[in-house]
């Protein structure tokens, strides 16, 4: 039937321009630094500047004589009020107070804390606390600090080992019982076999907000209000509810606007616990906000894991198995996820391969170093790097082609769900199509060609490729200790308007847009009469957080399921108010209608007026159109993808320059490529960033060498090529939207695809593996001293 | 205290204030300007980025007291009449930013880019804009933006 009303678009998978950004361009939004509340007082931190020490002595008296100085605190007092920090795994783990009571474990830890009327004050004053040391040995080298050398960190942690060891893989029982039997054959099949000591190295997250925090303890109503720049105010909320003696109803948590997390934000860390009691105890508001000198040390860091890894193989390329022995240097302390994210490198050692055999073992180690925890990618990226880096050396010793090597050993599409070796089930798959399509679009042949006319002219040029499967979309609740969840409510308003609610509280994701897209298709009205709220406690009723690529497989489904139950009760509405049957009716275009007869309808708002004024009131329906949904996956997702770099090493300096990347991925249906584009263009920087350029240094006493922006390189412009990106859509059955999440896709295959390419460059040297950054100076040793 | 009299988005602003405070502060915490966001103290970062008499610099390593005299432009003032700068629509269409933090100062050094090279080829946009980070976008948008925002 014809009809004259323009039709709404349908918005999901298109590539729709984003609702957060008008505040954001001008200026308008509000990060916890932008928030002020009457009497307001600062806090500084005084930090440790030794690596490892006993405190001897703290003199606080000029600091509190200041002019504008309210109070300070020595770790001894916050301990009153502050209680040993808990963590997120159930690994045993040495007491960690929010501010060191008598032992320095890494330098930057807080020692002291000052309250002043402003930020200027604070620093004055926490600057003239003098803090006098008994210097310990440093332990800064990770296999030296298995032995317990040169002393051991925390007591009852013999040879610093926070994790002595964790086998998994093929004969592993549940009960940790190993039987060799398959890896042993395995090996002893072997015609080939390669052999390699890896490092993934230690990173900075570093969004370009910091940490910052404003706890505002009310005592006349006895509640906590706490802004965060934080990836999940829910957990925030249950743990500063915790350890302030209130209840999760005292307590609202609200991320404002977040510049930026990157898995440092998902820890909650002493500055905020400290903030909250001391508001609580003093009765005023207290912030606290980082400057980049204290994040390099005092947010926690990423990866720094080494590998050994052996991999067997016939000569035809046909992988037999694999052991990979990873040690993490985890930091002087467990954070709230610490210790469990290696053991997200030992899942996903199964790669894409079909692999008879695998045994991985884990170890953590305690060091004189600021703790580790999530940073994009959170153990798949060093997974796929130590497998991928393995894969590239076996296609180098057999002279094949990487992408040959790849196809012969591929999990088949046939084959999902499969099960791997670690206890994973990859949820679907088709990666050697997804690898076609990137050799296809990086014109594989031609690039060959290209590196070898190149190098024929003398120019050091390498090409690499890897392929990367990753696991997102977290839960389910066994995987988690928060719950393996994301919460959502939806609203319809009396004017037809729809206020939706989410667990999932973004930093830069879109979640605003996007899950806009998916209500307003869903009840077919205007983006504009969608509006999405999250961060704040008070509002969302519960919640998770974003993090491990989950807001859009988990978040997104419970919102879709949410807005379901919703619309199931409009259709009632309608139903009676149009004297029609339920199932026959359709919402589009802002009206709801017996299908096939759009001009018999009523408007959406016409509907929804009458579900608040029910006049007559339906049979069994309560009046109002407002629900919510929790949803939980039976299984994570996993997306994948295949990344292709070719690489220019300048053979006087030796500086690498990167000059394409190639990427496909495939994270199952996209809700808005545009914003996907953005998801993976970031993670390739940050990909390439630590291939390249990035490395958080220690020297020998375990001080920070790379303690701000003049010494921690990250990517700039001029750093990158022109990315070239392209999808395989290979729907997830876990969730109903057959979404998976993207986020942290592009830190996966960057890193061994351009060390593969790095390689390359540089075979005329007989090098095989390079560690990553590439380094002018480490390149320029083996083109000029030949060996690596 | 100094006695200041800065321009600051077309309003002349007074204020006493301590020489050692920063223009930054002097912005987000007295005028309430917080579009000028604070990203690393040394000058790397480029997110307190702001215009003074027409060319960008780094309010986060200038005295307010350096600034007396001249005239300051934030974000907050770069939109005229309700209408966006022509930079701004132009990040905004190609996604040019996501957790936005970075962006205020990335649109100015933009604004100051383009101002001196209206047609700039992509590794001019790239080498412009390298004094502002971005740990989100890789650029890519970015760099479109700023060739959107060129084509005019």
């Amino acid at each position: 039937m014809a009809t004259t009303t323009p039709v709404l678009p349908k918005l999901v998978g298109q590539r729709v321009k984003r609702r957060e950004d008008p505040r954001l361009i001008q200026g308008l939004a509000s990060y916890v630094d932008d928030i002020k509340v009457a009497g307001m007082q600062y806090l500084a931190f005084k930090r440790s500047d030794v690596a490892h020490g006993r405190i001897t002595r703290i003199d606080t008296t000029a600091a509190a004589a200041m002019d504008g100085v309210e109070a300070v605190f020595t770790g001894a007092q916050i301990a009153e009020i502050v209680p040993p920090m808990p963590i997120g795994t159930p690994f045993p783990s040495p007491a960690h107070h929010a501010v060191a009571v008598d032992v320095v474990r890494y330098a930057g830890e807080p020692v002291a804390v000052v309250v002043a009327r402003d930020r200027y004050v604070a620093r004055d004053a926490a600057d003239a606390i003098v803090v006098s040391y008994e210097r310990l040995p440093a332990v800064v080298d990770l296999e030296q600090a298995m032995t317990g050398k040169p002393a051991v960190i925390h007591k009852d942690f013999a040879n610093n080992l926070a994790v002595a060891l964790v086998p998994g893989g093929t004969g592993v029982g549940a009960d940790y019982s190993v039987d060799d039997t398959a890896i042993n054959k395995a090996f002893a099949a072997a015609e080939v076999v390669i052999s390699q000591r890896m490092v993934n190295q230690r990173l900075a997250p570093t969004a370009i907000e910091g940490r910052g925090v404003l706890a505002h303890y009310e005592p006349g109503r006895g509640t906590m209000t706490i802004w965060s720049s934080t990836q999940n105010p829910h957990i925030l909320r249950t743990m500063i509810a915790a350890m302030n003696g209130l209840g999760q109803d005292q307590v609202r948590a609200i991320a404002p606007e977040v510049g930026g997390g990157f898995g440092a934000k998902i820890n909650i860390y002493g500055e905020e616990y400290v903030a909250a009691a001391i508001s609580k105890k003093l009765g005023v508001p207290i912030k606290w906000v980082e400057d980049r000198s204290e994040a390099f040390v005092a947010t926690t860091h990423g990866r720094d894991i080494l590998g050994y890894i052996d991999l067997a193989a016939k000569r035809d390329g046909t992988v037999l198995g694999l052991k990979l022995r990873l040690i993490a240097d985890i930091g002087a302390y467990n954070m709230l996820l610490t210790a469990a994210i290696p053991t997200l490198t030992m899942l996903m050692a199964n790669a894409t391969y079909n692999i008879p055999a695998i045994r991985v073992t884990l170890t953590e180690v305690f060091t004189n170093k600021t703790p580790t925890d999530a940073y994009r990618g959170a153990g798949r990226p060093e997974a796929t790097y130590f497998v991928e880096r393995a894969m590239d050396m076996l296609a180098r010793e057999l002279n094949m082609d990487p992408a040959d090597l790849r196809r012969k050993n591929f999990i088949q599409p046939y084959q999902f769900p499969f099960a791997t070796q670690m206890g994973a089930v990859y949820d679907s798959g088709d990666y050697e199509k997804c690898m076609d399509l990137a050799l296809k679009n990086a014109k594989w042949k031609e690039l060959k060609a290209e590196r070898d006319a190149a190098k024929a002219k003398g120019r050091l040029v390498g090409i690499g490729m890897a392929m990367y499967v990753e696991v997102c979309g977290l839960g389910p609740s066994s995987s988690l200790p928060t719950g393996g969840w994301e919460h959502s409510g939806v609203t319809i308003e009396r004017d037809g308007r729809i206020t939706a609610t989410t667990g999932a509280s973004p930093h830069g994701q879109g979640n605003e847009t996007t899950f806009g897209q998916m209500l307003a298709d869903q009840f077919g009205v205007p983006l504009e009469h969608v509006t999405i709220l999250h961060g704040d406690t008070s509002i969302v009723k519960q919640g998770i957080g974003t993090f491990g690529s989950r807001s859009q497989a988990v978040g997104g489904t419970a919102l879709h399921l949410a807005g379901g139950k919703v619309k199931a009760k409009m259709a009632k509405f309608a139903a009676a108010l149009l004297e029609a049957n339920e199932d026959d009716l359709v919402f589009e275009n802002g009206r709801v209608f017996v299908k096939g007869a759009p001009a018999s309808g009523k408007s959406f708002a016409e509907v929804a007026a009458y579900a608040y004024v029910p006049v007559p009131l339906p049979p069994g329906l309560e009046p109002g159109l407002s629900d919510e949904a929790f949803f939980e996956p039976a299984n994570n997702t996993y997306p994948f993808g295949c990344h292709i770099s070719m690489l220019e090493i300048d053979r006087e300096t030796g500086e690498p320059k990167l000059l394409k990347l190639i990427a496909v991925d495939d994270a199952g249906n996209l809700i808005n490529p545009l914003i996907v584009e953005g998801q993976i263009h970031g993670g390739l920087a940050q990909g390439i960033g630590q291939a390249m350029i990035e490395e958080v240094v220690y020297n020998s006493d375990g001080q920070l060498v790379t303690g701000s922006f003049m010494d921690y390189a990250i990517p700039r412009a001029i750093d990158f090529p022109r990315f070239e990106l392209d999808f395989t859509c290979t729907p997830t059955p876990v969730n109903p939207l057959g979404a998976k999440g993207v986020g942290e896709a592009g830190t996966l295959g960057s890193t061994p695809c351009i060390v593969a390419a790095a390689v390359d460059a540089l075979s005329e040297f007989g090098v095989k593996h390079i560690d990553m950054m590439l380094r002018p100076e480490k390149l320029w040793r083996i083109i000029h001293g030949g060996k690596s | 205290m100094a006695q200041i009299s800065i321009t600051v988005n077309g309003k002349v602003r007074k204020a006493d204030v301590e020489p050692r405070l920063l223009l930054t502060h002097f912005l987000r915490e007295q005028l309430n300007l917080t579009g000028t966001h604070l990203g690393c103290d040394t000058s790397q970062c480029g997110a307190c980025t702001v215009l003074i008499d027409g060319r960008s610099a780094k309010s986060c390593t200038i005295f307010a007291v350096q600034a007396d005299g001249a005239a300051v432009t934030t974000i907050e003032g770069l939109a005229k009449d309700g209408q966006l700068h022509a930079l701004q629509t132009a990040f905004w269409e190609e996604h040019g930013l996501q957790c936005g933090y970075c962006t205020p100062g990335m649109i100015l050094s933009a604004v100051d880019l383009l101002q001196k090279n209206p047609k700039p080829s992509e590794q001019q946009i790239r080498e412009g804009i390298s004094g502002n980070y971005c740990r989100c976008t890789g650029y890519q948008h970015i760099v479109n933006a700023v060739q959107r925002a060129a084509r005019g």
